[in-house]
């Protein structure tokens, strides 16, 4: 595994397994009387945000106690960085400060990979701009796999905000990884152009692919990013993308809705859908600490000495070709 | 994980203490001659050792009476199943088995790479005022005992802890020792011991080898 997570597109088949079945090995530790592990005794996780959040915040932050490491919160309001400071400076001083760990929310899609640059730790993407958001995707996989058993062909449709959604992104980078097949569902005001480029198909009529789809995953009408008129009214959006009951009535029996949340209830998703037996927006949470740790221990546990380069992405400063060569001259050596 | 290139053989060959405590190296690079090594167990010796260690644990535990069997990944596990099948058969006592796995409770994480995950099972009846039986194929430094016994306190309160190895190689780094043991085996820190079992080999056997690591 690479020792950053920054994009899901980054992950290997091998390396999303590990994570999912290191998640499934942890998450039942939560039944346990003590749901602590030393492992991480004696590392700091930072986290850096940006940018609001609740659930991914405290999910980082319960899955790094957990683990027994130290965390320190870092949020842009109220410190240095609204008296200006800027990614690099602030960087620099978590640099100095020794943290192995930094997990980062922020607003402009490519923070994470700059931070990488930077800093010593290992660089977790908690959602970059319209970017990435990996260890959503890396839940929602977990939760499709929990629940249904399998990921290798699955047909998952994703509906709503594509345009400005970090986890639909994520979510159809690893699931073509593992297998599964991804539909995205929205106005075309609300696709990226270059969607095309994408390893999913896209469709306009809601309904239409509802009976052929193992997984619906309704995604947040993002109103603060959205500053043009992407959709005539809230009510309209309602009608052809949201999902209400009757919608639900068309999946298979054995479908699950998912909803990577906040939800907006009665725009995206129906009120009595939430709270059906179908959705696993509550697991999906409760998931998100137990991948969290799997990610912070595949991360963190392993080896990491004075030998290692100082700069994290010293690597990516080589041409991949002469990685690639100097690889193959090691092997040969051998 | 580590990739010695050239490792034959798909399981990751075992070589030392069960997962491996420090100063054992996962595995020989398989070459032939190292996998011959020197046979010290064959399979129906293995069959004779854990047959004595079940009448130990019969005999220690009055019948085996709250005892539940704990086996350490990878190898400790059908070891541990072995046993409760022997006590089954011997006695008729069935006794709940499941395993424990180390991983997030050891003392070298930071050395080496990440490791995945072995699978801890809790048997229904739980562990709390039991007397829990740790089972593993080869005890060494003692390290890895040391990390099922805090692993083990996060999982409830046992009455008592007891330890069954198929080897003790020696080489102690804690003040740990077994209470059941298949077989006491004089070796040098420079070598191997190996041990393959059907569930998880396709063999029954334990030999000695030149360790590679040691020879650093």
């Amino acid at each position: 595994m690479n020792r950053h997570l920054i994009s899901a597109a980054d992950l290997s088949f091998d390396d999303a397994i590990a994570i999912l079945d290191t998640a499934e090995e942890l998450a039942r530790l939560a039944e346990r009387p003590i749901p602590k592990l030393p492992t991480l005794r004696g590392r700091t996780v930072v986290n850096l945000f940006y940018e609001d959040s609740t659930r991914t915040r405290i999910s980082f932050e319960a899955a790094a106690k957990r683990l027994s490491a130290d965390v320190i919160n870092f949020s842009a309001k109220g410190s240095s960085v609204a008296k200006g400071e800027s990614l690099k400076d602030t960087a620099l001083t978590l640099q100095a400060m020794g943290a192995d760990a930094v997990v980062i929310r922020h607003g402009s899609s490519g923070a994470p990979h700059r931070l990488a640059r930077w800093v010593r730790g290992s660089v977790v993407n908690a959602g970059d701009g319209t970017h990435e958001h990996p260890t959503q995707a890396l839940l929602d996989a977990f939760t499709m796999r929990r629940r249904l058993g399998r990921l290798d062909g699955l047909r998952v449709t994703i509906v709503g905000d594509i345009l400005h959604s970090r986890v639909a992104r994520s979510n159809v980078w690893l699931l073509r990884t593992l297998g599964a097949q991804v539909t995205l569902v929205a106005p075309p005001t609300l696709l990226p152009v270059a969607v095309d480029g994408w390893p999913c198909t896209v469709s306009y009529d809601f309904s239409s692919v509802l009976p052929d789809s193992d997984v619906v995953m309704m995604l947040r009408v993002q109103h603060e990013r959205m500053s043009d008129a992407y959709f005539p009214s809230v009510r309209e959006y309602s009608r052809r993308y949201g999902l209400d009951g009757d919608r639900m009535a068309l999946l298979p029996d054995h479908a699950i809705v998912m909803h990577p949340g906040p939800m907006n209830r009665g725009v995206e998703i129906a009120a009595d859908v939430a709270d059906s037996a179908r959705s696993t927006i509550v697991e999906q949470v409760t998931n998100g600490v137990s991948v969290r740790m799997a990610v912070l221990y595949l991360l963190l546990s392993g080896s990491r000495g004075p030998d290692e380069p100082a700069l994290a992405s010293e690597g990516d400063l080589v041409p991949a070709g002469e990685r690639a060569r100097s690889a193959a001259a090691a092997e040969a050596g051998r | 994980m580590a990739g010695i290139s050239g490792t034959a053989g798909p399981a990751p060959a075992h070589t030392g203490p069960g997962t491996g405590s420090a100063g054992t190296g996962p595995a020989s690079s398989g070459d032939s001659a190292a996998h011959a090594g020197k046979s010290v167990l064959g399979p129906e010796e293995i069959r004779r050792a854990l047959s004595r260690i079940g009448h130990e644990i019969l005999e220690r535990t009055d019948g085996a009476r709250d005892v539940v069997l704990l086996g350490i990944p990878t190898r400790g596990v059908p070891l541990a199943r072995r046993l409760a099948a022997r006590l089954d058969q011997t006695e008729g006592v069935r006794v709940p088995v499941g395993s424990l796995d180390i991983t997030l409770y050891r003392d070298d994480l930071r050395l080496r790479p990440a490791r995945t995950l072995g699978h801890t099972e809790v048997p229904g009846s739980g562990i709390d005022g039991m007397v829990v039986v740790l089972v593993d194929d080869v005890l060494y430094s003692g390290r890895t005992v040391r990390a099922a016994l805090d692993a083990l306190g996060d999982l409830g309160r046992p009455r008592a802890v007891q330890l069954a190895v198929l080897v003790d190689r020696g080489h102690r780094e804690l003040p740990i020792r077994p209470d059941y043991v298949g077989k006491n085996l004089p070796t040098s820190k420079r070598e191997a011991v190996r041990v393959l079992l059907t569930e998880t080999d396709g063999e029954d056997s334990v030999t000695l080898q030149v360790s590679p690591e040691a020879r650093r």
